[in-house]
């Protein structure tokens, strides 16, 4: 059976200053989605995580073009939709829930009327059972007293609340897939909790699938079952979250992994020298070399190409951390 | 401790609300609501809680940028709100601040030489040149080349922004740096850059830390003691790898809980709050966190919690260990 999502060696680019300057944002980024799982795309800011979630829904601000690949959704080309079929897509088939609730509700609407919007024009849903839907999707992200609640405006409601308010609008037009760009990075850590947790219920009695971008790992390990990781506009690594986690292979996906504090282990952290590359300016070879420890000469003259080592996922690199991982773990 | 270079004692800042210009102000919010802590010589204190619970007050408090409403801030045995004017601008110096957004904490019209100069000019009589030679100092002890004095802050990325604050907060023989949120801001493979320098400038300069942040397990990793605040109050004080073995307090627990697993295979126990933080215009009665509290007896919405020792150098606010 065809994945619900195949996007293949899809290639986004932010053109600039007449031409002249190119930045690759996504360059060649593969990965495919199944009905119901739960994909996360992890990377560090400016790597190209949000314009690969903005090119799949054709969402690119003007001066960014999608130069090349496919994103099948359902067998269907994505790439070569018009505006007008991506809105009948967009809401329908594939939802989004944007990072920043304070900026995602519109101020001036109230919490019914926005809720309500995607069942109206998607599903085609009018009067009582409109409202009768809308109450449901409310009740499903556990807001209180709905009946009351949808007459407020967004104001009214704490961050928490919007929040969940944005994942009712993102189920209400009954999609397959969502795309939730870090949904969480504005919220307090038990309000993230239980907003994580309501996602994995909502996923389970709908069967939706995710596409969850994210630079947190310890997302990651709550809430996914495989991971791409992405630098410099490329998925460097993708494998199970497992897998990832016991046998990190990209040098890149190792030392982030290092990188990150663990609760009540006091153990030097590893800082990845130097900084995240500028996307129009990469270095020659693999974008990662400068900071990789385990670079050889070739590294710096070809860029490696993605292999499976075993089956189990890829990696871009030439040199990637072998098995020997494995019994430490 | 008598040792201590920091000593905070019932500190408390309401803010009146609700008043109209002219008018009565119709409430008030208990923004730090009776806060004790101590910070030792060369030690880091973790200051834990979500949005809204009085850490960024608290830290104005220390820095004297706020009056409290009641209780003191004792510094090196000494009460500020006692200190003459060229007293408190020698405590001025003495304790400084790293904020959290390095890309607004730092003037970008003024060159980083300058930045960091600042306050040597303000609180200590140097020729230009010394001052030019501290300047230089400053800079290799944060990682950065001397040279980049002649440059501006937007030619710098958002760690070495950090690293020029951490620099300016240095500058005048700090005793005390405030981290108000110090990694925050900052990339995922940067952070760690961030927290392991300000662990070596510790060692070097025996520097104490008052760190401010909401990630756990990066309070924990830094600092050696660990205090949690909820709706202004200090709920559980302790060692900070104690307290990550075992937490005490039922709010400790949830921010444990909720903090995320490293790993997919980590299991603990789950505890999922229930509602969110109560408005700090009314909070409830008995112990504030007794609404969201899965372990809420009926005395807790009567009586208010005393901070108490539960084992040596284990302070916690909650009924269900203290004896009566």
């Amino acid at each position: 059976m065809a994945p619900l999502l195949r996007v293949s060696d899809l290639r986004a680019h932010y053109v600039g200053f007449g031409g002249t300057r190119v930045v690759k944002a996504v360059d060649g980024v593969s990965f495919s989605v199944e009905a119901g799982e739960t994909f996360g795309l992890v990377g560090e800011s400016g790597c190209g995580k949000t314009t690969t979630c903005h090119a799949i829904v054709r969402l690119l601000s003007p001066s960014g073009r999608i130069v090349g690949g496919r994103i099948e959704l359902e067998g269907e080309d994505l790439v070569k939709k018009s505006q007008a079929e991506m809105r009948r897509i967009r809401g329908r088939r594939i939802a989004t829930i944007p990072q920043d609730p304070m900026a995602s509700l519109d101020p001036l609407f109230s919490i019914y009327d926005q809720v309500a919007e995607p069942a109206y024009y998607h599903r085609s849903l009018r009067g009582r059972s409109l409202r009768q839907r809308v109450m449901e999707l409310l009740a499903a992200v556990r807001i209180p007293s709905p009946e009351r609640r949808m007459k407020d405006f967004p104001h009214q409601l704490s961050g928490g609340m919007r929040q969940r308010i944005v994942g009712a609008i993102a189920q209400a037009g009954g999609p397959r897939l969502i795309i939730a760009d870090e949904p969480t990075t504005n919220l307090d850590v038990t309000i993230q909790l239980q907003y994580l947790n309501l996602l994995k219920d909502l996923q389970r009695a709908t069967g939706v699938a995710l596409i969850f971008v994210t630079h947190n790992l310890g997302i990651v390990a709550k809430m996914c079952d495989r991971v791409g990781v992405m630098y410099a506009g490329k998925i460097v690594e993708m494998q199970s979250v497992r897998g990832l986690f016991y046998r990190a292979r990209h040098p890149y996906t190792k030392a982030l992994l290092d990188s990150i504090p663990k609760l009540g282990v006091r153990q030097p952290l590893y800082g990845i020298p130097g900084q995240p590359p500028d996307l129009s300016a990469l270095p020659a070879g693999c974008a990662f070399h400068p900071r990789c420890q385990r670079a050889i000469d070739r590294c710096r003259v070809e860029e490696p190409r993605q292999h499976s080592p075993n089956g189990d996922g890829h990696v871009r690199c030439w040199l990637p951390i072998e098995e020997e991982a494995a019994a430490r773990g | 401790m008598d040792s201590s270079l920091l000593a905070v004692r019932d500190l408390r800042k309401h803010f009146p609300v609700g008043g109209s210009l002219f008018g009565k102000a119709r409430g008030v919010v208990k923004a730090v609501d009776g806060v004790s802590f101590t910070i030792g010589s060369g030690e880091t204190l973790g200051l834990v809680g979500e949005s809204g619970c009085g850490k960024t007050t608290t830290s104005k408090l220390v820095l004297a940028a706020e009056e409290p409403t009641a209780g003191t801030i004792e510094f090196e045995g000494r009460n500020i709100a006692d200190l003459s004017r060229a007293d408190l601008q020698d405590y001025r110096a003495k304790v400084q601040v790293v904020f959290q957004d390095p890309y607004s904490s730092l003037s970008p019209r003024m060159r980083v030489g300058d930045i960091i100069a600042e306050p040597i000019k303000a609180h200590e009589a140097l020729s230009a040149a010394e001052v030019r030679g501290r300047v230089s100092e400053l800079l290799e002890l944060v990682g950065l080349r001397p040279d980049a004095a002649r440059l501006f802050p937007h030619e710098f990325s958002g760690g070495q922004r950090q690293r020029l604050a951490i620099a300016r907060a240095l500058s005048t023989r700090t005793r005390l740096v405030v981290l108000d949120e110090p990694v925050s801001a900052l990339d995922v493979s940067i952070r760690a850059h961030i927290i392991t320098l300000l662990e070596e400038l510790q060692q070097r300069l025996g520097v104490s830390y008052l760190f401010i942040a909401h990630d756990l397990a990066a309070v924990a990793h830094v600092s050696q003691r660990t205090a949690v605040m909820y709706l202004g109050k200090l709920v559980e004080v302790g060692d900070s790898l104690e307290l990550c073995a075992g937490p005490l307090h039922p709010y400790t627990k949830a921010l444990f809980a909720a903090s995320l697993p490293s790993h997919p295979d980590e299991s603990r126990e789950e505890i999922v709050l229930s509602g969110e933080v109560p408005s700090a215009l009314s909070p409830p009665r008995g112990c504030s966190f007794h609404p969201r509290c899965p372990f809420a007896m009926p005395r807790c919405s009567e009586q208010e919690p005393r901070l108490l020792e539960a084992s040596p150098g284990r302070r916690v606010a909650c009924h269900l260990y203290s004896a009566s």
